[in-house]
C-alpha cells in the first residue's frame, strides 16, 4: 500500500483541524467561565447592577470568544480549503 | 521480525492496562488528598468535632475513591481476560479501552475530593448542620462520578464490541478515536462538577438554612457542566456503532481519530470553566440568598457563553465524521 504525498497533506491537514480546535476550545472555555464566576460573585455583592455587570460580562466572553473562533476558523479552513 | 496478532493484543492489553491505572489513579489521589487536608484543617478548628470529621472524610475519600476502582476494573479484565485477537482492530480496542478510563477518571476523582473537603471544614465550622452537609456532599459527589462512569460505559463498549465483520482501515481509527473522545472529554466536567459540589457544601455551612435552595441550585450548574462530557460521549457512541466504509487510504482514518481527539480535548475547558461560574453562583446564593434568581440568570448565561466553544469542537468533529 503506497501512501500517495496528496493522501498525507489531505490526512494531515484533518489531523490538524481536529487539533486546533480541540487544544483552541480550552482556553476561552475556561476563561468565559472564569468572567461568568466573577460576574455571579459581583451581583451576589451588589444585585442593583445586574443589567450593567451582564453587559459588562457579556462584553468581556465576546472579546475571550475570539480566540476560540479562530481556531474554528484555522479548522474549517483546514477542513474544506487546504 | 514480524510477530504474530495475538502477540500484539497482549502487548496493547498490557500497556492500556497499565496506562488506565496509572492515569486513573491521579485525579483520585489528588482529590482525596485535598479532602484529606481540609479535614485536617477542619479538626484543627473544632477538635470537639474530631470523631465527626474523621467519618465523613472517610464517606467521601470513598466517594472519590470509585473512579479508581473503575480504572482498576478495566485493568484487571484487560490483564486476565483472554481476548481473540481477529484483527489488527482488536489491538487497538483493548489499547484504546484502557486510556479511555484512565483518563475518564481523572476529571472525577479531583472532582469528587472538593465537596469531601469543604464538607468536612464545613462540619467544624457548624456542627449542627453536620447531617445537611453529608447529604449534599454525597448527591454532589455522586453526580461528580457521572464523567467516569460515561468513560466506564465507553471502555466496556468497546471491549465487548464486535468489530470482526468491519474493515480494518479505518475502523482501527475511529475505536481509538472513540476511546479519546469519550475519556479525555470526562476531565473537565469532572472537574467542574466538583468546583460547584464543593461551593454548595462551604455555602451551606455558612447559612444552613439554605440548604434545599443550594442543593437544587448545585444540581443545576452541575447539569449544565456536564453537558460537555456528554458530548464526548455522543461522539464516542458514534465513532464506536457507526459502520464506515473501507478504504486503503490514510485520510479517512486520520478524520475519524481527529474527531476524537477535537472532542476529548475540545471539552476541557468549558466543562472547568463552567464549573467554576457555577461554583462562584452557589457561593453567592448563600451568602445573599435574596438575589438568587438574578445569580441563577447571570449564571445560566454565562455558562452558554463558555459552552460555545465545547459546541465548535462538536461541530468540527461531526465534520469530520460525516462530512469529510
Amino acid at each position: 500500500m503506497a501512501i500517495e504525498g496528496i493522501e498525507i497533506i489531505k490526512a494531515a491537514s484533518y489531523l490538524g483541524a481536529g487539533i486546533a480546535m480541540g487544544l483552541g476550545a480550552i482556553g476561552p472555555g475556561v476563561g468565559e467561565g472564569m468572567a461568568a464566576a466573577k460576574a455571579c460573585e459581583a451581583i451576589g455583592k451588589n444585585p442593583e447592577e445586574a443589567g450593567l455587570l451582564t453587559r459588562t460580562m457579556l462584553v468581556g466572553q465576546a472579546v475571550t470568544e475570539s480566540t476560540g473562533i479562530y481556531a474554528l476558523v484555522v479548522a474549517l479552513l483546514l477542513l474544506f480549503v487546504v | 521480525m514480524v510477530y504474530d496478532i495475538e502477540i500484539w493484543a497482549k502487548v496493547a492489553a498490557f500497556s492500556g492496562a497499565g496506562l488506565a491505572m496509572g492515569l486513573g489513579a491521579t485525579g483520585v489521589a489528588v482529590g482525596e488528598g485535598y479532602t484529606a487536608g481540609k479535614a485536617n484543617e477542619g479538626i484543627a478548628r473544632n477538635p470537639k468535632m474530631a470523631g465527626d470529621i474523621f467519618k465523613s472524610m472517610l464517606v467521601g475519600q470513598a466517594v472519590a475513591e470509585s473512579a479508581a476502582i473503575f480504572a482498576l476494573v478495566v485493568a484487571m479484565v484487560l490483564l486476565f481476560s483472554n481476548f481473540t485477537a481477529d484483527s489488527f482492530i482488536t489491538v487497538i480496542v483493548l489499547f484504546s479501552s484502557g486510556i479511555c478510563i484512565g483518563f475518564g477518571a481523572i476529571g472525577s476523582g479531583i472532582g469528587s475530593g472538593f465537596p469531601a473537603g469543604e464538607a468536612c471544614l464545613g462540619m467544624a465550622r457548624q456542627p449542627e448542620a453536620s447531617a445537611s452537609l453529608v447529604t449534599n456532599m454525597l448527591i454532589g459527589s455522586a453526580v461528580c462520578q457521572t464523567p467516569s462512569i460515561f468513560a466506564l460505559m465507553t471502555s466496556f463498549a468497546l471491549l465487548f464490541s464486535n468489530f470482526s465483520q468491519s474493515p480494518v482501515s479505518p475502523t482501527w481509527a475511529a475505536v481509538l478515536g472513540a476511546g479519546l473522545a469519550s475519556g479525555i472529554g470526562a476531565i473537565g466536567s469532572g472537574v467542574g462538577g466538583g468546583l460547584v459540589a464543593g461551593a454548595s457544601c462551604e455555602g451551606v455551612a455558612r447559612t444552613p438554612s439554605t440548604v434545599s435552595l443550594l442543593t437544587k441550585s448545585m444540581l443545576l450548574g452541575q447539569a449544565v457542566t456536564q453537558t460537555t462530557a456528554i458530548y464526548g460521549l455522543l461522539v464516542g457512541f458514534i465513532l464506536l456503532f457507526k459502520t464506515f466504509p473501507a478504504s486503503d487510504s490514510i485520510v479517512p482514518a486520520m478524520a475519524l481519530l481527529a474527531s476524537g481527539l477535537c472532542m476529548g480535548i475540545g471539552a476541557i475547558g468549558p466543562g472547568i470553566g463552567e464549573g467554576s461560574t457555577a461554583g462562584s453562583a452557589v457561593k453567592w446564593i448563600a451568602r445573599n440568598e435574596e438575589s438568587s434568581g438574578v445569580i441563577l440568570r447571570m449564571m445560566l448565561v454565562g455558562q452558554a457563553v463558555a459552552e460555545s466553544t465545547g459546541i465548535y469542537a462538536l461541530v468540527v468533529s461531526l465534520v469530520l465524521i460525516f462530512v469529510v
